[in-house]
């Protein structure tokens, strides 16, 4: 059993002695009890990451375009990697315009996403719901939806949409042991490190470096508007950053120590 | 004029014609039919949304001719005296047949249900050490006439007893009947008397403390207020400690400072979540996002890995005032780095905030050079030639962007052959610049 001692629960290790006190289950087997133990013990120093990319997609309709009816736009919260995020999210709830009716939209399934046709941009609030074993916390997502493309030039075609996707990712720290297990093989998870004296399988090997969308194994019909996230890129870009600046630090303290040295010089002349 | 031309009106209004369009029509309102005109100007001059009074109801008599009504000196009982006493008054005759029925006000004469004991249910139940039959007796004829009114019953009794002692008798009276009578206790359980019995100590404690309270002072009840504030403030502090007791937490920004980033709407959520905590922020140093998480992320449970960054952004530069922060993010930008990254891994996120740091870094030396250097030259004879008309703010400017994103690459050493709004020459640390215009205080005079 593993010794962390979370700063909630302790860590009860007999769960003979302490099975009345977790009074949602009978005093049954030993294997209940462990099972609630693992509802409550959180895991110290751990995370499990989800990466997500949310954002809007709108086609302008063309033709059939009206005054107050220009664009057929989406909104959606999907995995970075087009996995069921449905293993964490219980529901969504899109808050529309309040122009719109029933603007508070909810989504209880994957995909968790609203498609909607109108006229004006705003700002649309997502508002995330996990499921009880996983955190009682809602999320906050704040978007701003785009229906016009940035170059304001001429005609918009029906084929191309405006897309605006932002990649992020959803954090929880310190998880429950069940929540853990439950989700750590999942592919749209991502777990940095395993805590300390958990001793579980590893899980499979998931390099999330590029992640990159795969529309063909996800068959949204979206899909290939989808943006590509490649978290190499930034990291080079990152990392070349770091050592321009790393160089350029060298070269000031190079001339700092001159100068340090020199001032004897220049004092001469003016003959304090 | 503008809302005219719009709407495709006439501009054609004289103010002359629009003075006199408003009068007219009101002339014809002062004359109105049946009421003098005086009277319609009480209400305002205008004729009243709702007619108060039809004018056409003033003049007939209503029920003229439906029934034949007299009023006739009569006498009354009443069901709620108990004395066959007879009353007169006036009473409505219709048609030559009195009214029937019982007075009119006899039911609102209510009493309370007293329960009275047999001697035999007193031998059985009720006796008490501290209270004879016969007062038992005179209690309850008492409750029955005033009513439960126990203030009235005190001063009544023949013997002088509390308000609570009344109270109390009667109560575990009732109690003891109650479930002396009751067919089974299971019956009785759920009434209110014998769930809860009347408890005279309490009863005399809290009129004390309620009398206490309403005579207490202003001078007392603004202490009192102090005194609750400082134990609830204790009582905060002492939870934040506990749940804030691992080491090494950010410098937790005031909520002002959070609001400063980019997306409020992020921030707010997460800086709401971290307040509680921040009220014992240890000053310790920004942490790594290693393995040592801090604990006000710890206590999110779930954030966006975003979130996160902003605050460790904050926390960083915390130290440096709002030039500083925008030096950076030009020196970001400069350098081709989202000021926010595009892809917020948490490896990317780990590489951007350390490469703040150096940029920080990069700017403190470059700061400390500019001074040394200032110094020196200032050291320097007089004569030395006044820099070639450098503004202050350019030459500035030009040191805050080592990075200038060119095609000539990095360095600032090319910076000479940039032609951006600047008047001065750009140069670079390499050549000795001119002093900045502030550092030249007089100390060129002291050259002899």
């Amino acid at each position: 059993m593993p010794p962390t001692s979370p700063k909630k629960h302790g860590g009860e290790q007999q769960p003979d002695t302490n099975s009345g006190q977790k009074s949602q289950r009978s005093k049954a087997a030993r294997v209940s009890d462990d099972a609630a133990d693992k509802k409550t013990r959180r895991l110290k120093d751990a995370e499990i990451s989800f990466p997500i990319v949310y954002g809007t997609i709108s086609f302008w309709l063309g033709k059939k375009a009206s005054e107050f009816n220009s664009h057929k736009w989406t909104v959606y919260v999907r995995s970075a990697t087009n996995e069921d995020l449905s293993v964490i999210i219980k529901r969504a709830v899109f808050q529309l315009h309040p122009s719109f009716n029933n603007p508070t939209r909810v989504v209880e399934s994957a995909p968790f996403e609203l498609s909607e046709s109108g006229w004006g941009e705003f700002e649309i609030a997502i508002t995330l719901f996990f499921h009880n074993d996983v955190c009682d916390k809602q999320l906050d997502l704040y978007h701003q939806l785009k229906l016009y493309p940035e170059d304001d030039n001429g005609p918009q075609s029906t084929k191309k949409p405006v897309v605006v996707e932002t990649y992020d990712e959803i954090v929880f720290s310190e998880p429950t042991e069940a929540f853990f297990l439950r989700v750590q093989n999942h592919p749209a998870a991502f777990v940095p490190r395993l805590p300390a004296g958990l001793n579980l399988p590893l899980p499979g090997p998931i390099e999330h470096v590029n992640e990159k969308k795969r529309g063909d194994t996800k068959d949204h019909p979206l899909s290939q508007w989808f943006m590509n996230f490649s978290e190499a890129d930034e990291l080079l870009k990152l990392a070349a950053a770091r050592q321009q600046v790393q160089a350029h630090i060298v070269k000031l303290r190079r001339q700092l120590s001159m100068i340090d040295g020199l001032p004897q010089q220049s004092k001469t002349a003016s003959g304090q | 004029m503008d809302a005219k031309d719009i709407l495709g009106l006439p501009k054609n209004s004289f103010p002359a014609a629009q003075e006199k369009k408003p009068r007219p029509p009101k002339d014809s309102q002062r004359k109105p039919d049946g009421v003098s005109r005086e009277v319609y100007a009480l209400t305002g001059g205008m004729a009243p949304l709702m007619p108060s009074i039809e004018v056409s109801h003033l003049k007939k008599r209503p029920n003229s001719e439906k029934e034949k009504i007299t009023w006739q000196w009569l006498s009354f009982t009443s069901s709620a005296r108990t004395d066959n006493l007879q009353l007169y008054h006036w009473v409505r005759v219709v048609n030559g047949v009195p009214p029937t029925g019982d007075y009119s006000f006899a039911k609102y004469n209510k009493s309370v249900d007293i329960l009275r004991y047999t001697d035999e249910e007193y031998e059985k139940h009720l006796i008490d050490p501290m209270w004879t039959k016969e007062e038992t007796d005179q209690l309850f004829d008492l409750c029955e006439r005033f009513d439960l009114r126990f203030i009235v019953i005190a001063d009544r009794f023949p013997s002088s007893r509390s308000v609570e002692e009344l109270k109390s008798r009667y109560y575990s009276v009732n109690r003891a009947l109650l479930i002396a009578r009751a067919p089974s206790p299971s019956d009785v359980s759920g009434h209110p008397l014998v769930k809860e019995p009347y408890n005279m100590v309490h009863e005399i404690e809290r009129k004390r403390a309620l009398s206490a309270v309403l005579s207490q002072t202003k001078q007392q009840e603004r202490r009192d207020a102090e005194i609750l504030a400082e134990a609830k403030r204790i009582m905060e502090s002492r939870m934040a400690s506990k749940s804030a007791e691992d080491a090494e937490m950010p410098v937790n920004p005031t909520g002002n400072e959070t609001e400063k980033a980019t997306a409020p709407a992020e921030s707010v959520s997460p800086s709401t979540n971290i307040h509680p905590s921040s009220s014992t922020a240890a000053p310790a140093t920004a942490t790594t996002e290693s393995a040592s998480t801090p604990a006000s992320l710890r206590m999110l449970r779930v954030y966006l890995r975003t979130h996160v960054l902003d605050q460790m952004v904050q926390a960083a530069s915390s130290t440096a005032g709002l030039r500083t922060i925008k030096r950076v993010d030009q020196t970001l930008q400069d350098l081709g780095v989202h000021v926010k990254p595009k892809v917020p891994t948490k490896a990317v996120c780990a590489e951007h905030l350390e490469l703040r740091k150096e940029i920080l870094t990069l700017l403190n030396l470059q700061k400390q050079l500019q001074n040394k250097e200032a110094e020196a030259s200032a050291n320097r004879d007089s004569s030395y030639a006044e820099a070639p008309s450098t503004p202050k703010r350019s030459y500035r400017a030009d040191v805050d962007r080592p990075f200038v994103p060119d095609s000539v690459g990095f360095g600032g050493e090319r910076a000479a052959k940039r032609d951006h709004k600047r008047k001065a020459p750009g140069r670079f640390i390499d050549a000795p610049p001119s002093p900045p215009q502030s550092k030249r205080p007089r100390k060129l005079k002291a050259s002899d």
